[in-house]
């Protein structure tokens, strides 16, 4: 109830200022763009896929690469989401009047969370529904589609939690931003850096599990990884906000 | 004391506010020492001081918005420390700075004041248009709050203290930078608040305090150092100014708290 309540605020909020709008216009109009020039290059070469005995599908040549973008664009763009979310109610004080209201810290967070998970789901959507208008001109493979929208949701939710901690740790949104920027393009890198297959660095590159999913493996691994990943930085997230009342 | 006056009090005898021993330390610097407050339905407390004497932590703490270091809070009776969230509900607060979302509009607000204070739905409405009538906000309903004056603006954050009619109003400097009228009409609605409900108010305006408190405390390195009913304080004949530039001057120490 209280989830709700705050989750509606947020909502109201971010879609108040023109930049969740302008931001839902360019994710939108860069993964159509890439969308098109793999449809594109599809057409191209499709003849050719029809001599061979097991040509892959349009799913996998035009809907997997965007996803792979989509993934990336996200990353880029989370920072600048939830950067608001509690330095921004720190700066203006208005963190009295949720800290003040019998509401628990755990709704608070959880509200935040989901709220901007509403904002991402929007853009997956989007996406989803720009993929499905493949349907016009042939088939789909829809368990690849699923495991993509899946995989892209879990790792927006991890983009989004580890934002949201960053976010709870200073009074100002700027910080916050190239904090959260910093770690995820961090997480990112490890998964360049550690180029041995087995070094298991690997593992904690979020993108890399995702990999995964955009190749239509719903691997129990990842899925554990990404589930944890969330719920640990919800809580560090509640406790960081407890704590707070302590410290002054 | 006339015959009305003692029949208020009895009905009124109801303990909404029961602190008892609360400390509170910043880094090895005691900002609030031993204090212990009792306030009854229908009674409102002045809390007096000047800068950094531990008013604004005091009542940080009575809103569960600081942790004491020491102490108990009972707010009608719940153990705040224990029960936060049933305690919360009885409590309305208006910190120094009004916690206002300046991207909504008045109505916006106070819609999202009353669900969070957890108002039912079906009664939303009439405690919305109840709080704007009591604070004149009734033709502000549209505007955003961005563009109010800072007037205005502290009338919205006392709206949303009041909002859900709590039982104690907790009321941080709540007069500051508003010019005379809006100071005289804040007042009265604060001696019209207090009939109902219990006010705690901080301030360093002397006059304010002679106006509107029933009872008066006077806080000063943390410590409360003075406590007195207003009609005691006529009582005794001394002015109130006297009184607290004789506790509290000479000794003027800057905490890094504010006021």
């Amino acid at each position: 109830m209280m989830i709700a309540t705050i989750m509606g605020k947020e909502l109201r909020l971010l879609f108040s200022s023109p930049l969740a709008w302008i931001l839902l216009a360019l994710i939108q109009l860069v993964l159509t763009w890439i969308f098109l020039g793999h449809l594109d290059a599809f057409l191209g070469i499709q003849s050719q896929l029809m001599q061979i005995a097991n040509p892959p599908g349009v799913t996998e040549i035009i809907i997997v690469p965007t996803f792979a973008m989509a993934a990336i664009i996200l990353l880029m763009i989370t920072p600048l989401l939830t950067m608001r979310l509690i330095a921004e109610e720190r700066r203006n004080k208005t963190m009295t009047l949720l800290i003040s209201a019998p509401v628990s810290i755990t709704a608070i967070v959880l509200g935040k969370f989901l709220g901007l998970m509403v904002f991402f789901f929007l853009v997956i959507a989007l996406l989803a529904g720009t993929s499905a208008s493949l349907l016009v001109g042939g088939t789909l493979d829809f368990g690849l589609l699923l495991s993509n929208v899946l995989g892209l949701l879990l790792v927006t939710a991890c983009f989004a939690s580890l934002g949201l901690y960053i976010s709870s740790l200073t009074a100002h949104p700027t910080i916050a931003a190239v904090g959260a920027l910093g770690v995820l393009l961090g997480l990112w890198v490890v998964d360049i850096v550690a180029s041995d297959m087995d070094s298991y660095a690997r593992n904690f590159s979020l993108l890399k599990h995702f990999d995964y999913f955009n190749r239509g493996l719903i691997d129990s691994f990842s899925m554990a990884y990404f589930a944890l990943f969330i719920v640990m930085f919800l809580i560090l997230t509640i406790r960081r906000l407890d704590g707070e009342r302590l410290h002054g | 004391m006339g015959f009305e006056d003692t029949l208020m009090t009895e009905q009124n005898a109801f303990v909404t506010v029961s602190v008892q021993n609360l400390c509170r330390d910043f880094g090895g610097t005691a900002a609030v020492r031993s204090v212990n407050l009792e306030l009854r339905r229908g009674e409102v407390l002045g809390l007096l001081g000047p800068n950094g004497a531990g008013k604004t932590s005091t009542l940080r703490m009575l809103t569960g918005n600081l942790a004491p270091s020491g102490g108990s809070i009972d707010i009608c009776g719940v153990d705040l420390l224990d029960q936060p969230r049933d305690a919360k509900a009885y409590i309305g607060y208006l910190p120094e700075t009004p916690p206002l979302y300046q991207e909504m509009t008045v109505d916006e607000y106070l819609r999202f004041a009353a669900k969070l204070h957890g108002i039912r739905r079906d009664e939303i409405q009439a405690a919305q248009d109840r709080a704007k009538k009591r604070c004149g906000l009734s033709d502000m309903s549209k505007r955003l709050i961005n563009h109010l004056s800072k007037g205005y603006q502290q009338r919205v954050g006392i709206a949303q203290a009041i909002i859900h009619s709590p039982e104690v109003i907790i009321l941080d400097e709540p007069t500051v930078g508003l010019d005379p009228n809006q100071i005289r009409e804040i007042r009265e609605l604060i001696r019209e608040l207090g009939t109902q409900h219990s006010v705690i108010l901080s301030t360093h305006i002397l006059p304010e305090v002679e106006a509107v408190c029933d009872l008066v405390k006077i806080m000063h390195q943390g410590r409360i150092v003075f406590s007195e009913t207003r009609a005691g304080l006529q009582e005794k004949d001394t002015s109130l100014e006297n009184v607290f530039s004789q506790l509290t001057s000479g000794t003027e120490t800057m905490t890094s708290e504010g006021v």
